[in-house]
């Protein structure tokens, strides 16, 4: 059964440690810092963190010797000269019935945030970025490139190391840059059966899939659903706010999107609407799928885009293990009155039918049989970026 | 030689540079983090972005004048020049 997870937290890194029938966490190293999300590298064991420094920048950590010692990457990431994308500044417009208007401009990229790594077999590794940078790594983290045929996708205006482009774009911004309202890239799925099938997910643009290792790249929207507007079906321009698949069963894959809940069985060739906004099951930020059953995932509902709060003070994780037909709200031992926890994108996961999330409160909590039941691993930790079983 | 005075701040990532009196050749702000850079290899993309530019919360102090050029760190330094590098106050 899973014994340790990592944890980013927005001022440090943390690993939490069964023993002796408890969770205990402790202080791993990064004092301080904000730290977006902290994992472990499945093929090398080494433990890499994403660090957003407010003034020194992001930077990539490493460790190994478990989080004892760290130290900075020997590559960073950063945007090759002349990447450049299209933004969208908001600014103060007395003239428009909102009172603001939308200045678009083309701009030179440079490193924002370091949001998300996935490990793939033979040295790889992948890193989301903000300003919406997929970098790839072919020798364990020794040297990153930009991966340019997804910077260069027709759907953000085409290649703008080149020229101009189309000089519009369909990838919007996300408020998780920090600043400027720059799309973000916060899933990356790698099929195991196929490593050169990978899934990314952008807020906000839309799940995009490449069949042949990033050399070409297309929309993975199909069945999603933008309603309140004028084109409900749009290839373009969802908000998905995390997605995983079933490693032993990649055909399911699981969304929590800003609309709500998606699912898709077919390998994102399609996906279907599961919330059940009724019972409360619907919108949030994270979404776990379990290794096994293709059927079966968690999330931790909130209360609708407006509040982004725990339901009436009641936190509760919700599982399927129908494929969402059904879910059934877990609440023993999570606070049933005056909780008021938001669980980011990263900072819920399952390995082994151990479950764990932490909130922006600081509330770190596991579950030992699957959601059953919960106990409390620390309620006055830093405010909780990310939750990685190691 | 121009004398290069860092925030404590980046020792705790630079260890190495606590103490010591960082003394080199420059005749531009940005010689200054080149030379820095030598020294201290990663260290300029702490100070500046990958396009060369300041960070926004950084500051640079030539002769206790803060630099004027943040995109380009053109500011000349002579020899003497006493150069300060901080963390703005930002935040709360």
């Amino acid at each position: 059964m899973a014994s340790r997870i990592l944890v980013g937290t927005r001022k440090g890194t943390f690993v939490v440690d069964k023993t002796g029938g408890s969770w205990r966490a402790q202080a791993a190293g990064h004092a301080g810092m904000g730290v977006s999300f902290v994992a472990r590298d499945p093929y090398t064991g080494r433990l890499w963190a994403l660090l957003g420094h407010g003034h020194w920048g992001a930077k990539l950590s490493i460790s190994d010797d478990e989080g004892a010692t760290w130290a900075d990457a020997p590559a960073q990431i950063k945007y090759p000269e002349g990447a450049r994308y299209i933004g969208q500044d908001m600014y103060a417009d007395d003239a428009s019935d909102f009172g603001i208007g939308w200045r678009i401009s083309t701009r030179p990229a440079t490193l924002a945030k370091l949001w998300v790594i996935a490990f793939g077999p033979g040295g790889r590794i992948h890193v989301g970025t903000i300003p919406g940078g997929l970098f790839v790594s072919r020798d364990a983290g020794a040297s990153f490139e930009l991966n340019r045929p997804l910077w260069n996708h027709e759907s953000r205006g085409g290649d703008l190391f080149a020229g101009e482009g189309k000089g519009e774009t369909k990838w919007f911004g996300t408020p998780a840059s920090e600043g400027e309202f720059a799309p973000g890239i916060h899933s990356i799925v790698i099929d195991p059966r196929h490593p050169s099938r990978m899934l990314v997910a952008v807020s906000t643009a839309g799940v995009i899939e490449t069949r042949d290792g990033g050399q070409t790249w297309h929309s993975a929207n199909k069945g999603m659903l933008l309603e309140h507007t004028p084109e409900p079906e749009a290839e373009w321009g969802h908000d998905p706010h995390y997605i995983e698949q079933c490693e032993g069963d990649p055909d399911h894959v699981w969304q929590q999107n800003h609309t709500g809940i998606y699912y898709s069985a077919d390998a994102a060739r399609s996906w279907r609407k599961v919330s059940v906004p009724e019972q409360g099951v619907h919108f949030g930020f994270p979404i776990t799928a379990d290794a096994k059953n293709g059927r079966t995932a968690w999330v931790v509902p909130g209360r609708s885009d407006q509040q982004r709060t725990a339901i009436d003070g009641r936190l509760f994780v919700a599982r399927t293990d129908d494929g969402g037909q059904t879910w059934k709200a877990l609440r023993r031992g999570l606070p049933q009155e005056c909780a008021y926890d938001v669980v980011y994108r990263h900072a819920l996961a399952n390995k082994e039918g151990v479950v764990a999330f932490g909130s922006t409160t600081g509330n770190l909590y596991v579950s030992d049989d699957g959601g059953e039941s919960w106990t409390t691993v620390g309620n006055n930790l830093p405010p909780i970026y990310s939750v990685r079983f190691a | 030689m121009v004398t290069v005075h860092l925030t404590r701040h980046l020792f705790s990532f630079f260890p190495r540079l606590e103490g010591k009196e960082i003394a080199v050749e420059a005749s531009t702000a940005f010689e200054v983090v080149q030379a820095l850079e030598r020294t201290a290899p990663g260290i300029g993309f702490y100070i500046c972005d990958e396009r060369g530019r300041l960070r926004t919360h950084v500051n640079v102090f030539v002769d206790k004048q803060m630099i004027r050029d943040r995109r380009g760190l053109s500011d000349a330094v002579g020899p003497g020049s006493e150069v300060h590098i901080f963390q703005a106050l930002s935040g709360g």
